[in-house]
């Protein structure tokens, strides 16, 4: 019962060739779900599947114990939120907007917010502490605010999982820790089960309960972070040397890349580590 | 700027005491409101009747605003000449010229939020070019500016449409730059055709057709009013109905899509609404540039990016525009004319680059 999500033997194809093959996975309700995998592995093919956004063809995925097939799509952006890579507005919306645009599933035929949905924007923006950007346009917004403002949209629209495609892929070191910092604080504050691709192994270990390793289209290994990342599984799946020790000061896997010319070579086999 | 970044850029657990962010909340205005979206329209529609007496009032014959006002809530009796000049000449143009400003403008900024381009306009899909072709081969059968000429027009832009629309859809899908691409192409193909007729024609034809493709609201009749207003207001109630769908799509498709817009849907429908309106005003009008470009970022400047707003605002601005742009139109060579698109262009460009230069590119990031 504790579970929101359930994927169930699913495949999916753009066209001849599988895009994603027998995906079994469960999310649990406040957990954070990292998922890792090399380019062209399926990772946003498989966020876009949960989210309802492109029609499997084998297998079954059920939300809240219903087959997702059955919600309409206003049923589901109630229960799941995605943040995008970055934000895209054309037009200079300011802040306070954009977060309002995250209670669209929630309005009826009259196309105007009440005063709840302003509540609701405002809380919102108060957890992703970005309340003081309200009146500021999306696009005067440095890459971390604007991540966090779309974080903020994703909590308007109050669904208990949020999904996220790369959130940190355009973002410098302490903006990447600090928007890793808030998908934490709101799962555990706010009971929120999170789904995040990232491409940073290192850094998604230490937040993430447990991850998720795709590989052509399958997943290689799910499981705690120590248990996926080992020297073994990340060089066979990305075909890159790396190696792989504990972080002294978190206890989670890291994962140091290896240069192909470099002493450190020899690490890359299994057997010598 | 950059230091204020830096302030509010803080790790999470030392971000700034909560009130210094209540202040900012208090100043960002509570977003769109029913009250906000009717006042405007209020304001706006103010300025349009001024527009409209004014414009009634000028001319080679000499009325007074004053008499145009008591004329028009019938108090005097009406001396017969000045009666014909004002309700059968000036006043048919002038809504005609309302309701063509209306329309582009309208279009200009449903194209911009749906391409996601602030360069778009209602023509960029070749509709223009197509009427002009169907208004042209009008002209060279000698048919009439009543309902000759308008119905070939029309013709030629729905025909152009449909081609652009048959020839971008994959998979039931309408991708937007393929659909840019293939209206730039056609645009070309039907712009050799009309340089062409052009090339070809050189009786008092000729001038017709340079006339039709500036713009030329002379030939107005009340039936283009009594053709044109019904569907045009279906298209924008319609438009109006998908105004928040809009501003999510300005916010990436595919966030649209998550959120619950069926995006290929309203684009295919607002697409072909926008382009069957556009087509039918150009065939009064011929082609009448700059305005579904630039009163739509106008009005942007003023009322921000929220189609709520945006979009009655940009309808009744373009009006507005166009009424006062015809009316100099009309008055600049008194008694000879000017084509309206002349003006438009003229006098927008240089504002528009005024405005581009003050406020810089803020109010969009292409």
């Amino acid at each position: 019962m504790d579970s929101e999500l359930i994927l169930k033997g699913v495949y999916f194809r753009y066209d001849s060739q599988w895009c994603l093959e027998g995906i079994d996975f469960e999310l649990k309700k406040g957990e954070i779900v990292g998922i890792i995998g090399p380019n062209g592995s399926g990772k946003s093919t498989l966020l876009k599947i949960m989210d309802g956004l492109l029609r499997i063809e084998k297998g079954e995925i059920l939300l809240l114990n219903r087959p997702l097939s059955r919600y309409t799509r206003s049923d589901i952006a109630r229960q799941i939120a995605m943040v995008p890579q970055e934000s895209t507005f054309r037009f200079a919306f300011s802040v306070f907007e954009v977060v309002l645009m995250g209670r669209f599933p929630h309005l009826g035929l009259f196309p105007f917010e009440g005063k709840e949905d302003q509540e609701i924007a405002r809380q919102s923006m108060q957890l992703t502490g970005t309340l003081d950007l309200a009146g500021r346009s999306i696009h005067e917004l440095s890459g971390g605010e604007k991540q966090r403002v779309l974080t903020a949209r994703a909590l308007a629209q109050k669904a208990q999982i949020i999904l996220l495609d790369e959130p940190t892929s355009f973002l410098d070191i302490r903006h990447r820790v600090e928007i890793f910092e808030l998908i934490s604080t709101l799962s555990r504050t706010q009971a929120l089960s999170v789904i995040v691709v990232s491409h940073d192994i290192s850094l998604a270990a230490q937040y993430c309960q447990r991850m998720l390793l795709l590989n052509k289209g399958s997943v290689y290994k799910i499981g705690e972070p120590a248990e996926v990342i080992t020297a073994d599984t990340i060089s066979t799946v990305y075909q890159c040397p790396v190696f792989v020790d504990e972080n002294p000061i978190s206890k989670t896997p890291r994962v140091t890349v290896l240069s192909r010319r470099g002493e450190g070579r020899h690490l890359h086999n299994p057997e010598r580590t | 700027m950059r230091d204020n970044e830096n302030q509010t850029r803080l790790p999470l657990r030392t971000r700034r005491p909560a009130e210094q962010g209540e202040a900012a909340w208090g100043k960002s205005g509570q977003g769109i409101t029913p009250l906000k979206v009717i006042y405007t329209g209020l304001i706006l529609s103010g300025i349009l009747l001024i527009i409209i007496l004014i414009s009634l009032s000028l001319g080679p014959a000499k009325i007074s605003v004053k008499d145009v006002v008591t004329w028009v809530t019938g108090h005097r009796s009406v001396d017969q000449t000045a009666w014909m000049i004002l309700f059968r000449i000036r006043l048919p143009r002038i809504l005609l010229a309302g309701l063509v400003g209306f329309t582009l403008s309208l279009g200009g900024v449903v194209f911009q939020a749906l391409l996601r381009n602030p360069l778009a306009e209602p023509f960029i899909l070749g509709v223009s070019s197509g009427a002009a072709v169907g208004a042209i081969t009008g002209i060279v059968f000698g048919l009439g500016f009543n309902l000759g000429v308008p119905l070939l027009s029309f013709l030629g832009a729905l025909l152009t449409i449909l081609l652009v629309m048959g020839i971008s859809s994959r998979h039931g899908g309408l991708e937007s730059s393929t659909l840019l691409l293939t209206g730039v192409i056609v645009n070309a193909f039907f712009t050799a055709v009309i340089m062409f007729f052009i090339a070809t024609t050189s009786d008092s034809r000729l001038h017709s057709m340079l006339f039709w493709l500036y713009g030329d609201l002379s030939q107005s009749r009340y039936v283009h009013l009594s053709i044109g207003i019904p569907p045009i207001l279906i298209v924008s109630a319609i438009i109006y109905f998908f105004s928040r769908h809009l501003n999510l799509i300005v916010g990436g498709e595919d966030s649209a899509l998550q959120m619950g817009v069926e995006v290929e849907l309203l684009k295919w429908i607002l697409f072909l609404g926008v382009s069957l309106m556009t087509g039918m005003v150009v065939s009064f009008s011929g082609i009448i540039g700059f305005v579904g470009l630039i009163v739509p970022h106008l009005m942007r400047m003023f009322f921000g990016p929220d189609h709520r707003l945006l979009i009655p605002a940009s309808a009744l601005g373009g009006a507005i525009f166009l009424i006062a742009a015809d009316t100099l139109a009309r008055m600049i060579l008194s008694p000879s004319e000017l084509p309206v698109g002349v003006i438009t262009a003229f006098l927008g460009a240089p504002f528009f680059i005024y405005l581009l230069k003050q406020r810089g590119s803020q109010w969009t990031q292409s």
